[in-house]
C-alpha cells in the first residue's frame, strides 16, 4: 500500500462505490465522446488522404486502419477482462465483475471485424478470403472464447455465481493471448509478422504509422465509451432494489 | 485446474506444430521431408528471371528457393496481384515424378513493410550505389 500515492487509491476506492461510478461516468462520457470523434476524423483523414500509396499493396492497403487498431483491441479487451475478472474473483468487488463482462461484447465485436476487414484484405492480396494458419487459427479462438464467456455468463441466473464461472474461463484463455501475438514468429504463417510491435523501429514509414497510431487510440476510446455504457446498465440493473437507484429516480420523475 | 489448463494448451501446441507449420520451404522438399502423393504447401521465393509462359494458354512455370536450394513450379490458373519475380508466395499442391511441383493453388506472401513508392525507390537507388 506504500507505492501507490494517497490520490490515486482513494480515486479507485470511491471508484469501486456504485453510486459514485454512476454519477462519475455520467460526467466523464461527453469529454469521452469528444476525444473519440476527433481522434477518428483525424485518423481517417490522415489514413484515407494524407498517407500516400504502399509501393507494393497500393491503395489496398489502407484497410490496415481498421484492421489492424481490432486486431490490437481485441488482444487489449481480452487482457482487461481477464484482469478485472481476477480482481473480482479474488476481492470480490461487484464493479471489477461489472466492467469484466461489459467488455465482452465489445471485445467480441472488435474480433470480428478484425477477422472479417482481414478476410477481405486476404483476397486480393494473398488469394485466398481464408487460410487455416496460425495466426488466423487462433484469432478465431479468440473470438469462440469471447463468445464462450457472454454465452456462459447469460446461462447462470445468479450474476454474483456467473461473474464467478466467466472470471475462471477468461483467466484460462489468457493462454491464447500470447499464441496470437507471437504465432507469426513461432510457426511459418501466411499472415505477415510484425510491422509495429516489434523490437527495433517499425516497418511502416512515419507518414501512414502516424494515422495508424490515432486510429488505434480511437478505438481505445470507443471501448471506454461503449465498454462504460454497458458497465452503466449491468449496474442498475444489478442494483435495482438499492437505495440510491430508488433515490435517483424518484428524483428524475419529479 | 491451472495444471490441466497447461497440458491442454501443452497438447493443443504440440499438434499445431505438427499439423500448422503452414508450409515447407524448398530445402525440405529437396531433403524429400514433403509427403509423397500427397497435397502440402511449398513456401519460398520466386526465383528472378524463372517465369516462363510456354504456351499462350494460363499454364506458367517458375523456380521457388529459400536461398538454399531451389524447386520448379508448374501451375494453371490466375496468379494473386502481388506474384511477381522475388516476391515470397506459396503454393499448394504435390510433387509430380520429375520433382516438379504441380500447383493447383498459389498465394502470395506480402512483408511487413509499409512505404511509399518513392520511398522504395530511393531505398533501391541507395543500395545500388554502394553495390559497385
Amino acid at each position: 500500500m506504500f507505492l501507490i500515492p494517497d490520490p490515486v487509491g482513494r480515486f479507485f476506492h470511491r471508484m469501486a462505490s456504485p453510486p459514485h461510478f454512476y454519477a462519475f461516468t455520467e460526467k466523464l462520457m461527453p469529454w469521452l465522446v469528444g476525444i473519440f470523434l476527433i481522434l477518428l476524423a483525424c485518423g481517417l483523414y490522415g489514413g484515407l488522404y494524407l498517407a500516400p500509396p504502399d509501393y507494393q499493396q497500393g491503395d489496398s492497403y489502407r484497410i490496415i486502419y481498421i484492421h489492424v487498431p481490432s486486431a490490437w483491441m481485441s488482444l487489449f479487451i481480452y487482457i482487461v477482462m481477464a484482469t478485472t475478472g481476477a480482481i473480482g474473483l479474488i476481492w470480490r468487488i461487484k464493479l471489477a465483475e461489472i466492467v469484466a463482462i461489459s467488455s465482452a461484447s465489445v471485445g467480441a465485436s472488435f474480433t470480428f471485424i478484425a477477422l472479417v476487414t482481414g478476410s477481405l484484405w486476404g483476397k486480393p492480396m494473398w488469394g485466398a478470403w481464408w487460410v487455416w494458419d496460425a495466426r488466423l487459427t487462433s484469432e478465431l479462438v479468440l473470438l469462440f472464447l469471447y463468445l464462450g464467456v457472454i454465452g456462459l455468463y447469460n446461462a447462470i441466473d445468479d450474476k454474483r455465481t456467473a461473474s464467478k464461472a466467466v472470471a475462471i474461463l477468461a483467466l484460462v484463455g489468457v493462454v491464447n493471448i500470447p499464441i496470437i501475438h507471437y504465432s507469426v514468429e513461432w510457426w511459418s504463417t501466411l499472415h505477415q509478422g510484425p510491422t509495429v510491435t516489434k523490437m527495433d523501429k517499425p516497418s511502416i514509414h512515419v507518414s501512414m504509422l502516424v494515422p495508424l497510431l490515432l486510429m488505434a487510440l480511437a478505438f481505445k476510446f470507443y471501448y471506454v465509451i461503449a465498454m462504460l455504457q454497458r458497465a452503466r446498465l449491468e449496474l442498475l440493473q444489478r442494483e435495482r432494489t438499492a437505495n440510491w437507484v430508488k433515490k435517483m429516480v424518484t428524483e428524475q420523475v419529479q | 485446474m491451472v495444471a490441466g489448463a497447461a497440458l491442454a494448451t501443452a497438447f493443443a501446441l504440440k499438434s499445431f506444430n505438427e499439423n500448422l507449420m503452414y508450409f515447407f520451404s524448398t530445402t525440405d522438399v529437396s531433403a524429400g521431408k514433403a509427403p509423397k502423393d500427397a497435397l502440402f504447401r511449398l513456401g519460398g521465393m520466386v526465383v528472378k528471371g524463372s517465369v516462363q509462359r510456354p504456351g499462350d494458354g494460363l499454364t506458367v512455370h517458375f523456380k521457388l528457393t529459400d536461398f538454399s536450394k531451389e524447386v520448379a513450379v508448374e501451375y494453371t490458373g490466375i496468379l494473386p496481384d502481388l506474384f511477381r519475380e522475388g516476391q515470397g508466395i506459396v503454393a499448394n499442391g504435390k510433387l509430380d515424378n520429375r520433382g516438379v511441383f504441380v500447383a493447383e493453388e498459389v498465394l502470395a506472401k506480402h512483408d511487413e513493410n509499409y512505404m511509399p513508392p518513392e520511398v522504395k525507390a530511393s531505398l533501391k537507388a541507395a543500395v545500388e550505389q554502394k553495390k559497385p
